[in-house]
């Protein structure tokens, strides 16, 4: 492998990413709102429980929803007052699901840039023509787009982290997250869903003209995270550990299956027939 | 000068049934400015990415710089510079990082990137705007820069396609000089392709004629001309008064005489079948009393060799 070739690309899309502020804008503004603004929220749990301010909702409608949790998560709540619970429920385990979204969406709109924009602007055929092997392109892009998603999304994680046991503070008076189930999100769910999202991109961006093109194919992947959030939800389920290593190790063979796809389409030849 | 750069024989590209290559053999010598013209469509592009490996022949083979392009296209791409036909940059990056990613890419060594970088930039006039992003360039920075950036590794075998495409004369002219200096004095091949036929008259050793993929007509602008334009447009200044008389004795030669005398700048010009026939209009002339104050054939060209050769190639179609 030519490292040094596949530095260059990496460089290369990392600075033309950064330039980009069609990525740059939303993906920072999704960014604030789910990883600042969300866990900021929790700060009004209280006064939703309490009904400060009028009567926003009925404390035993909350109660209703918690007792209808799976059993696994009563005993995590068990021992703590109602704010406490619905703190808990709301920054730990309601939100799990939903900050999946991001990793993909920022994997996604990266590599829709490096693979599907790279054709759009016309700047692939300068690289096709470079001492490089079409396995070091394709693993170079790879890099380049999921060491920049790896790298935003563990900051926001970090940043919901710290923002969520800031705001969370009067009610639980300690530092109540990340548990072990958050480990297990963040070292081997996240990695996988963000190569999940490049991977899907890589292949739609094989047929895609354009950015746009690519971007509406691989909008699918966020739909069985949206799923995932609908379960956790109503109760149907709820993450643990077991289902987390479960769900990175879906993820991770998936992202396998398709890379392998993708780089069989990620070829000088069909590149530019297409 | 003889050692063959490029070796193709009986190469053929289909894409979904269609011939965009087709049975194309030719060789190309080391050092030689090499024409490769066509129309848009004739094959000219593809021909390019097949000897550099960049995609798969359906059928034939070739050689370049003593490598097979299917099965060492890596090692053969290091050794070849190519100026694509739309300059592909970044746009959103600066010339600068444009070049030094691309040095990068094709292994220049560390010591020497700063130093082969400035050297082009100043090279190709683009020195006070290196930092600038590359999308605020106007088309002709552009082209130069992506020439630039082909020859950044010094490479042995140039493709320039469409080299001075969208340039001001005065860079055209100094990417002409480049062009010559690197085959002249560097010794470096240069596969030309281009719509331009002055210049490939201008700079080309030999030129290669594409039509729907097949090679029409392969040899020097001079073998070509001499093979190709039999007829050749000649001026003859007569005096004023003896004009029509002149225009009337031309038109009685339809075997050597084609279409009508046109009359421009004082003078007639008109199209003679062939060169051989020019001494026997002359005769005729001045037999019939027309007194012939200059005659002169104008140079056949490259120009007229492409469209010949189309007519013939339209009409076999």
């Amino acid at each position: 492998m030519n490292t040094r070739a596949m530095a260059a690309i990496i460089k290369k899309d990392l600075k033309v990413i950064r330039q980009n502020k069609g990525v740059v804008v939303p993906i920072i503004i999704i960014s604030l709102v789910f990883f600042v603004v969300m866990p900021g929220l929790s700060a009004l749990i209280p006064s939703v429980v309490n009904g400060v301010g009028g009567d926003l909702f009925d404390i035993s409608d909350i109660e209703k929803l918690i007792a209808k949790m799976p059993p696994g998560l009563q005993q995590e709540l068990s021992g703590l007052n109602m704010s406490q619970k619905v703190t808990k429920y709301f920054l730990v385990y309601m939100m799990a699901p939903m900050l999946m979204l991001i990793p993909i969406l920022v994997a996604s709109t990266i590599a829709a840039d490096s693979f599907a924009g790279e054709k759009e602007r016309k700047t692939i055929e300068a690289l096709l023509y470079t001492p490089t092997t079409d396995r070091e392109l394709f693993v170079a892009k790879l890099l380049s787009a999921w060491l920049t998603a790896i790298a935003l999304t563990l900051a926001g994680f970090g940043l919901y982290i710290v923002v969520g046991n800031m705001a969370a503070w009067p009610q639980m008076q300690r530092i109540f997250f990340p548990n072990a189930m958050w480990l297990v999100l963040i070292i081997w769910v996240v990695p996988a869903v963000v190569g999940l999202g490049i991977s899907v991109m890589v292949l739609a961006s094989a047929r895609a003209q354009g950015v746009q093109d690519a971007t509406q194919v691989g909008a699918i992947v966020t739909l069985p995270i949206i799923g995932l959030f609908y379960m956790q939800v109503t109760g149907a389920m709820y993450f643990n550990i077991f289902i987390m290593f479960l769900l990175g190790l879906v993820a991770w063979l998936l992202t396998g299956l398709l890379i392998w796809l993708g780089s069989r389409s990620f070829q000088r030849k069909r590149i530019l027939a297409s | 000068m003889n050692t063959s750069v490029i070796t193709i024989n009986e190469l053929t590209q289909c894409f979904n049934g269609t011939k965009a290559v087709d049975q194309l053999s030719l060789e190309v010598r080391a050092g030689e400015i090499f024409g490769f013209l066509g129309h848009n469509g004739a094959g000219k592009t593809t021909t390019v990415r097949l000897l550099n490996g960049v995609i798969e022949a359906t059928s034939g083979s070739m050689r370049v710089l003593g490598f097979d392009p299917k099965v060492d296209g890596p090692a053969l791409r290091a050794r070849t510079g190519v100026l694509t036909e739309t300059p592909s940059l970044d746009e959103r990056l600066t010339a600068w990082d444009n070049l030094s990613i691309y040095a990068d890419l094709y292994g220049v060594p560390r010591a020497d990137v700063r130093q082969r970088i400035k050297g082009l930039l100043t090279e190709f006039d683009l020195a006070d705007r290196a930092s600038e992003r590359v999308g605020g360039y106007s088309k002709g920075m552009k082209q130069r820069l992506a020439l630039a950036r082909a020859l950044l590794h010094k490479p042995e075998l140039i493709f320039l396609d469409e080299a001075t495409s969208g340039l001001d004369p005065i860079s055209a002219h100094h990417v002409d000089e480049l062009i010559e200096r690197m085959a002249r004095r560097e010794n470096r091949t240069v596969f030309l392709t281009t719509h331009n036929l002055v210049e490939a008259q201008k700079l080309c050793d030999r030129v290669a004629v594409l039509e729907h993929g097949r090679l029409v007509a392969l040899g020097t602008p001079a073998e070509l001309t001499r093979q190709y334009v039999h007829r050749l447009d000649v001026e003859i200044e007569v005096s004023e008064g003896q004009i029509p008389v002149a225009q009337g004795v031309l038109r009685s030669l339809p075997e050597m005489v084609l279409g009508e005398p046109a009359r421009t700048n004082g003078a007639l010009v008109v199209t003679i079948n062939r060169h051989e026939s020019i001494p026997d209009v002359l005769a005729c002339l001045v037999q019939n009393d027309i007194r012939v104050y200059r005659l002169a054939s104008q140079e056949a060209n490259l120009e007229q060799v492409y469209f010949t050769l189309h007519e013939e190639e339209e009409g076999v179609q």
